[in-house]
């Protein structure tokens, strides 16, 4: 699953008339403003290092002037790196000349931008099938495969219309169905969403992700939104000022920032919206390994807690109490009840449950609510407590935010 | 006192040096231009055919066909009733004053230096704006042709290739061509960057990219270049007449001359009219053409 397919090593770009220069001060450590102010060159990357899987979507996240623009631009060299190697699939991306960089632009790479791009000339059918254009595939394919991509974007019947008719949203699917049409694996999205409203924005990021889910693109993702890195990212990067601070995958960077930028950045996070209870889960315990009623209670009584959760064949079945089993006991009867028919069935929660979806069985149960996959398998369990951890542990402000969410 | 005389008087050199300077000059122009002026004008000879044969070509019509066959040009250019039936009437009040003949002569003096024009200005204009030192050589030498009295590059061009229709055309060329150069460089460079990058990242050639993205994307900003060329062309077309080149020219220096009020409004009124014709007809065209690109795009 996690087949490296992209390759950052040791990138540096700076900006200037005689950048190569300017290197081994960078290497030295001086910072961005002092270089700039000694030598009137710009550190535009410093020193990245970077691994991406094939499959995944890694997201570069960063303020304006991090650098991730001028990054995404070094993937397919629409930007030229002052130092570093860049392999992509095996291939050495600086090694390639002006042909082959052609070559490689038009079949590995597709690229989304942030103010859409498109060629205003050209009806919306071309434009999505601008990339075959280029490639001199004939016009009849053309049109097939363009209005096909067009129909998956949504927008099916607006082939024969121009760029300036369509809305933002609009716009930005067909720049998404112009970087798909080409069926490169590779997919740049500079921001490519920055620029539309909340709602569309939104919807366009459900679109990318069940895209994404049958198609399996390897998909690099700028953006300055926080929110948008945690929802779409199966990994994140954050840069600062042309440098990594941290990689990771969403949790990791929610709950342990690797510095004091990262942590201010994250602390507006609303992590119930983000963490799931697979995340917070405590791993799997008091589990009652007996059908027998008197053989239950035994374990339960060694157990700090007075209540236990019962399987049937492996399988998730439900929780009881110590009470319950005590009572049932005391019944004298010849046939004594089987665990399981008095087991009460209670709430589950699965893995991949936000927290904010948590919350409210969490609150109402009296016992830990078990996490149970697809298969009933027994994964863990979460309390009120480790709930409340995890949500006050953040600052004040959030636990707030929290507080009305849940209510 | 010495230093008085340099204070009151500019320092001039002697007045024996200037001469021998302007002499100087003016000898070696004279005999470059007599070893080398057949030669020189012996390769202008099919641009001379082409603009023989197509002013032949118009007089020799009727003029109604000319006519209709104008009407045809201006109607798919504009595709706009009202201004056809402006040129019809605007040709036919030509003809009905007597200026028919004169007109067709500037109509195909002003065709042939617009082509010209496009065809030397447009490569001109993009080598520009491909290239920062070509563009700090180019300017420079633009500002040149648009400032200098016309009459001034008129001298070199008629001793070299003498009087007649080809050094007008190269006076009015000279004289129109600017503004598509300036036009089509700042078109180009006025391109949206995205979109560029756009083209570039999904692997289009240099080719492509020119072909493709920026020259129609330039081509309202050319378009209004071309427009300036026709209409600084048109003003040429008295000058050029100083040195042999027939049409509505003409009549105006002889008017000029001679006093003649009436026959120089005339003359003149006919060259606005041409004007206004052209104008009209190629921003008609420019506007139905470019009507996708509706200005900026969208953010």
């Amino acid at each position: 699953m996690s087949e490296p397919l992209i390759k950052v090593e040791g990138l540096y770009k700076v900006f200037g008339p005689n950048s190569k220069s300017i290197i081994p001060m960078v290497k030295e450590g001086v910072s961005k403003d002092d270089v700039l102010a000694k030598t009137g060159h710009a550190v535009g990357l410093n020193d990245i290092n970077l691994t991406i899987n094939k499959g995944e979507i890694f997201v570069v996240m960063g303020l304006s002037g991090s650098g991730k623009s001028t990054l995404i631009r070094h993937f397919n060299r629409l930007i030229d790196p002052t130092e570093g190697r860049l392999l992509v699939d095996g291939i050495d991306v600086m090694s390639l000349n002006a042909s082959q960089l052609e070559q490689f632009r038009r079949h590995q790479m597709s690229m989304v931008f942030q103010h859409f791009g498109l060629m205003p000339h050209r009806t919306v059918l071309e434009n999505v099938a601008y990339g075959l254009t280029v490639q001199g595939v004939d016009l009849a394919t053309r049109s097939a495969k363009g209005t096909q991509w067009l129909e998956t974007v949504g927008l099916g019947g607006y082939g024969q219309q121009y760029p300036t008719q369509l809305s933002g949203g609009q716009k930005q699917r067909v720049g998404l169905a112009r970087a798909l049409c080409t069926d490169a694996d590779i997919l740049l999205m500079d921001e490519a969403f920055s620029a539309l409203d909340p709602l569309i924005r939104s919807e366009m990021q459900d679109q990318l992700i069940e895209l994404q889910n049958r198609l399996h693109k390897t998909i690099i993702f700028i953006t300055h939104d926080l929110d948008e890195a945690l929802r779409l990212g199966d990994r994140i990067a954050i840069l600062k000022d042309g440098k990594l601070s941290q990689v990771g995958r969403p949790e990791e960077i929610l709950l342990n920032p690797a510095d004091a930028y990262v942590e201010a950045f994250v602390r507006d996070v609303n992590r119930a919206r983000v963490l799931t209870a697979e995340v917070v889960m405590k791993p799997p315990a008091y589990r009652l390994t007996t059908e027998n009623l008197d053989e239950a209670l035994n374990q339960m009584r060694g157990w700090k807690e007075d209540y236990g959760y019962v399987f049937h064949e492996d399988k998730y079945h439900g929780v009881i109490s110590q009470k319950a089993v005590e009572q049932a006991c005391a019944v004298d009867d010849a046939n004594p009840p089987e665990l399981s028919d008095i087991v009460e069935q209670g709430p589950t929660l699965q893995p991949d449950t936000i927290l904010q979806d948590a919350l409210p069985v969490t609150l109402d149960s009296e016992f830990p609510i078990p996490v149970v996959d697809q298969d009933g398998t027994y994964q863990g369990t979460l309390s009120k407590r480790d709930m409340v951890d995890i949500l006050a542990n953040s600052n004040g402000e959030t636990a707030d935010k929290d507080d009305t969410s849940a209510a | 006192m010495a230093a008085e005389s340099w204070l009151s008087e500019f320092p001039e050199m002697e007045r024996a040096d200037l001469v021998a300077i302007r002499k100087g000059l003016d000898a070696a122009y004279r005999d470059f231009s007599r070893s080398y002026g057949e030669v020189i004008e012996s390769l202008f000879d099919p641009l001379l055919y082409f603009l023989v044969w197509f002013e032949k070509l118009l007089l020799a019509s009727p003029w109604i066909v000319v006519l209709i066959v104008i009407i045809g040009l201006v109607y798919s250019a504009s595709r706009s009733w009202k201004l056809s039936l402006g040129v019809i009437a605007s040709f036919l009040a030509i003809g009905y004053l007597g200026m028919w003949e004169d007109t067709m002569r500037t109509l195909s003096i002003i065709t042939v230096c617009t082509l010209l024009s496009i065809f030397i200005g447009i490569p001109i204009g993009i080598s520009m704006a491909r290239s920062d030192r070509a563009r700090s050589v180019i300017t420079p030498i633009l500002d040149i042709m648009q400032t200098m009295p016309a009459f001034v590059y008129l001298i070199p061009v008629v001793m070299l290739l003498g009087i007649g229709k080809v050094p007008g055309v190269i006076a009015v060329v000279i004289y129109a061509i600017p503004p598509v150069i300036r036009l089509t460089n700042l078109g180009i460079r006025l391109v949206d960057k995205e979109v560029l990058e756009a083209a570039a990242a999904y692997g289009a050639t240099p080719w492509q990219r020119l072909w493709g993205v920026q020259l129609p994307l330039a081509m309202p900003t050319i378009m209004a270049g071309i427009n300036q060329t026709i209409m600084m062309a048109l003003a040429m077309v008295v000058i050029a007449s100083m040195i042999g080149v027939k049409g509505l020219g003409q009549p105006v220096l002889k008017s000029i001359t001679n006093q003649y009020f009436t026959m120089g409004l005339f003359n003149g009124l006919a060259i606005v009219a041409l004007a206004i014709v052209f104008d009209r007809v190629s921003q008609a065209y420019a506007k139905r053409t470019q009507k996708h690109l509706g200005g900026p795009q969208d953010v």
